[in-house]
């Protein structure tokens, strides 16, 4: 690894495509960024020269063909696998060496593309697992039931049901999660998320498998949520009405590479996306 | 902004549904379960004092206890973490061996006779009590040991190195005083000269506190992690869960406690020796645990009664008893998988509460559906009284 | 002196290097840590004693039905305690394995008792002559069956039908399912062949240490299950390498006067090799899809 002398200090690197990062944003550390980040599984290369940086309260998408190694990106992005090549920072902080669990503790947090909920157990508690690191009882505290336990449970249920309104879920706080519509279970994962206060969000195909409508909440809700919590949401989607709709700017990958990147407008009319999507037109 | 919702009909259970429902304040619950809980060692005490219990039985209950600490401490490791050691029986023995030398050697240097420890003199009760908790520490720095190594293998490599570790641990303890030169374990012939400390109340009394113990820390914020390990270790870890810590932890509190088993099995036998901890036992123990329900703590009590008390019941047929055993677990594990319980708990403030709601199995209100399945999972530490 | 603890370790190596095939296999396939195998071989010991000992049958004989025995049992088994419980949740299959070995020990002490019974000599022939060196004849035969038995099982796991069947179960049940694999059939072939091998064990343990006894199963199938599980469980050289190194270990500590401690040294050296490599020698590494 080139940065283990970086590992815990920020580190302000130069920002190469400063005119993505929306205005507001612009002079500040980015929020996360990576550099030049790349993977190999065995010999084949899955992922190379990935850059990004993203401003503090930026929505992003990335879009690509399946096996195009976005899912990667975010595994990347927070650990789950350890890159070949390049560098990650989360506010400046090089997330080398991290584990998974530290590097949400950074600030990233994530959903799954295939759900990964803790299906036995209930919303609320599923809720209060991703409140764990910013809760401070001691073990002692809490097997003993000193009034320290009582009055931090008590606190942390209350912003757990505050948290469940966003999607007013809130009368489902009691119910399994694995037994919640898929809608609801991907809202969810979101919602958890965001209870371990992340700066950035990365959603997996948040709307994978909802109707336009549920898609159309989702939009609105994933604005609200950068608005209302002020955090930067980098998404990977197929729904091409959510991305443009929401994203301010947009990457496009194919084969491990992104081949494109600006605003959703540019990225509709770059030939180059549309041959990665449709293939090369034949001239005769 | 979100005005339009998705209309998802479940029945859920809201703020909204069916008026406030009246519930137990927690200091009320706490206090009816304890009331019960002394009730009950009490009762227990007297029928022994009176004659009702013989000497006989009230050993066999001992035992009930033992394994109950048992099954509900092996139960954090594999219902609530979702691994699967086979060496439960390493712990116990460690702990077992841990605080009869610790007693032993403590009464000696203090002067505590034997028979201080029948009648229970404080200074008796003082040594027994930090005998058992030295025996738990014993069996923690073994979980510490083996869990840190253990802890990194998936699945059945975990249950195998437990397995493995149990049996060294088994062997060490055959043969150390070669080793050493003093005799510390007293070999294959056994420790002996064990003050006979446990009884009733005091095994008993252990039951009670591990079952709070584990209660309490299974509903708090560490208990949900090691929960959240077991649905999905993957997401556990992006959610920000310490998976080494949190694994390491659930193995060491389920060690700790099979260690103050094994000290407070030591004090009702008398003699130890390291055979009786061996593979078979580490099996026994599991057996308990999925047969009565995997994160079931009250399916784990009910279980290590039964399968203590009918090998003692069915002594005159003792050929045939392991046979039945055997048919009896296959049956079981053909005709339900999950175990008599599956993953119900049950909880006394519960069934009061719905007393005071009037709110009957019988009686169909707008009870949620989703909200039973929920309540359904509760762990509870009067479980097994 | 060298050269005898050095057949020794072949020997003992070998014969848990057949049973560890056993465990291999049904692991491979239907990923279960068959608990009732080593109590196959068991049953194998008695039925050699039972030929030779009370019908006075011919050796030959003994060994034919020993391993028929065996055979049977095991697809018997994996009929009636496992087929069932496919679905289940592998814990439950594998407590119905304990069930599985407690009948069986339980079974042959109630019908032949709890002392061992001594089992007859396969043959009159004790020693060979090889070069000037006189090696005892079990010891030979043993290896040379144990390596005879191993390249078949990898012939036929290679080169057969039935054998690119199981492979392709082990893969993916439901995948082979539809691919037109009758995986019933090829999982209790699996059984068949494994349970076999273990009948060829039992064989070469009885002539080696001439007894059987209700509990025999235990101790040598939880030691050919380490060495399965040293080696790489699901691989067939990883099977036969660890059983070679749980063979050696042991002789090479009861040589150096250690006796007591052998059990504890093969415990003690999976758990090294299980940190280094956490899926054994041979074993390949699965990672989770995230």
């Amino acid at each position: 690894m080139p940065s283990d002398k970086k590992k815990h200090r920020p580190v302000l690197v130069q920002v190469e495509t400063p005119n993505l990062i929306p205005e507001r944003d612009l002079g500040t550390i980015p929020v996360l960024q990576a550099e030049h980040l790349g993977i190999d599984f065995g010999g084949l290369t899955a992922v190379d020269d990935f850059n990004i940086a993203m401003g503090r309260t930026e929505i992003s998408g990335l879009i690509g063909p399946n096996g195009a190694g976005k899912t990667t990106i975010f595994n990347l992005l927070t650990n789950v696998y350890k890159p070949t090549r390049g560098t990650v920072l989360i506010d400046g902080y090089d997330t080398a060496g991290k584990s998974v669990a530290e590097v949400n503790r950074m600030g990233i947090a994530r959903t799954f593309q295939n759900i990964r909920l803790f299906s036995k157990m209930t919303v609320e508690e599923n809720v209060l697992v991703g409140f764990g690191n910013t809760m401070s009882t001691h073990l002692i505290t809490d097997m003993l039931r000193l009034p320290g336990h009582w009055k931090q449970e008590a606190e942390f249920r209350e912003r757990a049901l505050g948290l469940l309104d966003i999607f007013d879920m809130r009368k489902y706080a009691d119910t399994l999660a694995g037994n919640l519509p898929y809608g609801a279970q991907r809202r969810l994962e979101i919602l958890r998320a965001l209870a371990t206060g992340p700066k950035v969000l990365l959603l997996d195909e948040p709307a994978a498998g909802m109707n336009p409508a549920e898609t159309e909440e989702l939009m609105e809700n994933i604005q609200k949520i950068r608005d209302e919590l002020q955090i930067a949401i980098l998404l990977i989607e197929h729904d091409m009405s959510l991305v443009m709709g929401v994203c301010e700017v947009v990457g496009v990958l194919d084969y491990g590479k992104i081949i494109a990147k600006g605003t959703p407008e540019q990225i509709q009319n770059d030939p180059r996306v549309i041959e990665a999507y449709l293939g090369k037109q034949e001239v005769k | 902004m979100s005005e339009k919702r998705p209309i998802i009909s479940m029945g859920g259970r809201g703020p909204a549904s069916g008026g406030a429902r009246r519930t137990l304040p927690m200091p009320a619950r706490y206090a009816i379960n304890a009331v019960v809980v002394l009730v009950l060692l009490i009762l227990g005490e007297l029928m022994i004092d009176g004659g009702a219990i013989n000497r006989y039985q009230s050993t066999v209950l001992e035992q009930v206890g033992i394994y109950i600490i048992l099954a509900v401490s092996l139960n954090i490791a594999t219902g609530y973490l979702g691994q699967l050691p086979l060496g439960h029986a390493g712990f116990m023995s460690m702990g077992a061996y841990g605080c009869s030398i610790f007693i032993i050697r403590v009464s000696e240097a203090l002067g505590v006779g034997a028979r201080d420890f029948v009648t229970g003199t404080p200074m008796a009760l003082v040594v027994v009590v930090a005998g058992l908790i030295v025996g738990g520490l014993c069996a923690a720095v073994a979980g510490i040991i083996i869990g840190i190594p253990a802890l990194r293998l998936k699945g059945d490599y975990l249950a195998i190195i437990t397995l493995a570790f149990a049996e060294i641990i088994r062997v060490v303890m055959l043969n150390i005083d070669d080793v050493l030169g003093f005799e510390l374990t007293g070999g294959a012939a056994g420790l002996t000269g064990i003050p006979g400390f446990s009884s009733f109340l005091l095994v008993f009394g252990c039951v009670a506190v591990v079952c709070f113990l584990i209660h309490t820390m299974m509903k708090s914020r560490h208990g949900r992690a090691i929960l959240a390990i077991r649905d999905n270790e993957i997401a556990a870890e992006a959610t920000g869960v310490n998976t080494t810590y949190y694994k390491t932890l659930a193995f060491v509190v389920s060690a700790f406690f099979a260690g103050v088993a094994g000290g407070l099995y030591a004090g009702c036998v008398g003699v130890l020796q390291p055979a009786v901890f061996g593979f078979m036992k580490s099996i026994e123990i599991l057996v308990m645990v999925v047969l009565g329900g995997m994160g079931s703590m009250l399916g784990s009590a009910i279980s290590a009664t039964v399968l203590t008390i009918l090998p003692e019941a069915l002594r005159a047929f003792s050929e045939y008893r392991m046979i039945a055993y055997a048919v009896v677990l296959i049956i079981v594990m053909i005709f339900r998988p999950q175990g008599l319980l599956g993953s119900y708990d049950f909880s006394l403030s519960r069934i009061i509460e719905r007393v005071m709601n009037r709110d009957f199995p019988w009686s169909k209100k707008d009870a949620a559906p989703a909200a039973d399945v929920a309540e359904g999972k509760e762990v509870s530490a009067d479980a097994e009284r | 002196m060298f050269i005898t603890q050095v057949l020794n370790g072949l020997q003992l190596g070998s014969i848990y290097a057949l049973v560890a095939l056993g465990y291999t296999m049904v692991y491979g396939i239907i990923l279960l840590l068959n608990f009732a195998h080593g109590d196959i071989i068991m049953v194998g010991a008695y039925v050699s004693w039972l030929v030779m000992a009370q019908l006075g049958l011919p050796p030959v004989l003994a060994i034919v039905l020993s391993v028929a025995a065996c055979t049977l049992v095991g697809v018997l088994i994996d009929k009636v305690a496992y087929a069932p419980l496919r679905n289940a949740p592998r814990l439950s299959i594998l407590i119905t394995a304990i069930g599985v070995s407690y009948f069986l020990e339980n079974g042959a002490q109630l019908v032949f008792g709890a002392d061992a019974k001594v089992v007859p000599a396969y043959t009159d022939l004790t020693t060979i002559q090889l070069g000037g060196l006189s090696l005892s004849f079990p010891s030979v035969l043993t290896v040379l069956v144990t390596i005879a038995a191993t390249v078949a099982l990898t012939l036929v796991v290679q080169k057969t039908k039935l054998g690119k069947a199981m492979r392709a179960v082990s893969e993916d049940m439901g995948a082979a399912r539809l691919m037109g694999i009758n995986v019933n059939s090829t999982i209790s072939f699996t059984f068949a062949v494994g349970s076999a091998l273990a009948g060829i064990g039992a064989v070469l343990y009885a002539m080696a240490y001439t007894q059987a006894n209700p509990t025999m199963g235990m101790m040598l199938g939880t030691k050919a299950f380490v060495a399965a599980v040293l080696g790489g469980i699901g691989s067939i050289p990883g099977a036969v390498v660890g059983g070679l190194m749980v063979g050696f270990a042991e002789v090479f500590v009861t040589a150096i006067g250690l006796s007591v401690w052998k059990d504890a040294v093969v415990f003690l050296l999976l758990i090294i090799v299980l940190v280094v490599r956490p899926t054994g020698i041979f074993g390949r590494t699965m990672s989770e899809k995230v």
